[in-house]
């Protein structure tokens, strides 16, 4: 399968996971939405990298480029710490607010 | 022949699940959707090559992510008032002519820069020693992946911190029995 292949399944994930934080039905499924839309992103990573093999020369010899898949690890790093704060956050604004539905929290300070 | 099947196989687990996870009416069965779309970019990545990327995926996404949501999901009650999406055609179909643009721009861009033109691709290596080489390599990622356990640290000593109980507290309950 060529490179486009992989970019098409990431850009109808991507625009998934952008449709699920755009419509703001809770602000956990947000949260789904923005995972959705990180997967993608690292999915292009990792195809980018993969079809576009180089090597560079180290402690004599020649080593795989894997620069792509490194980037696409820090993400899935970032992805963790992000939802764990995330939804410690979730968690504090269901107990100020008694709700989780984006729309209905509108106030910054009661 | 059995890697265009492959590759349907887990771009439709992905993309189907994904589909789920948008338009399902409760936000649980979303978030079990979405355990397919996460193993499916794992196959995806088996197919490119990146045997400890999916791995990790496996572990960290369908492991770790998944289930915090999960458990987001069970400490807050869903909404009574909760909703289908309005209008599922016409969200896929804004689904559907928004991933066409980005792939035919992406695919531009991509021919443009002069990727993925190589004839024969090279078989994967054996990508666990080499990232955990390039990890560990002075001029390298050294840097970034110390930074990362830092990120790591304080985000998790973060989330405890923000998760403690310290907001108003409901009827009959005294200020000892939140501060602990």
């Amino acid at each position: 399968m060529g490179l486009t292949a992989y970019l098409v399944v990431a850009a109808i994930l991507f625009v998934i996971g952008l449709v699920m934080v755009a419509s703001r039905r809770n602000l956990i499924y947000v949260l789904m939405g923005l995972e959705l839309i990180l997967n993608a992103a690292n999915l292009n990573l990792v195809a980018f990298n993969r079809f576009n093999p180089t090597t560079k020369f180290v402690a004599g010899q020649d080593v795989p480029v894997l620069d792509g898949q490194i980037a696409a690890i820090f993400v899935i790093i970032l992805a963790a710490a992000e939802a764990a704060l995330a939804l410690a956050i979730v968690l504090n604004v269901y107990s100020l607010f008694e709700t989780i539905r984006p729309d209905d929290i509108d106030n910054l300070k009661d | 022949m059995g890697t265009v099947l492959a590759f349907a196989l887990f771009a439709g687990l992905a993309v189907v699940s994904a589909l789920v996870a948008l338009f399902h009416r409760s936000v649980i069965h979303s978030a079990f959707a979405l355990l397919g779309t996460l193993l499916g970019v794992a196959g995806l990545y088996v197919m490119l090559g990146a045997d400890f990327l999916a791995m990790t995926q496996v572990l960290i996404y369908a492991g770790g992510i998944l289930v915090l949501i999960l458990f987001g999901l069970m400490l807050t009650p869903g909404d009574p008032g909760e909703r289908r999406l309005s209008r599922i055609f016409g969200g896929v179909a804004i689904v559907g002519g928004f991933a066409a643009l980005f792939a035919l721009k992406l695919a531009g861009v991509a021919k443009w820069a002069g990727f993925g033109t190589a004839a024969e691709l090279e078989p994967p290596v054996d990508t666990a020693r080499e990232i955990g080489l390039e990890f560990l390599r002075r001029d390298s990622w050294l840097l970034p992946f110390e930074l990362a356990s830092i990120v790591l640290l304080a985000a998790l000593v973060g989330a405890v911190f923000i998760a403690r109980r310290r907001f108003p507290y409901k009827e009959g309950e005294s200020a000892e029995d939140g501060a602990a």
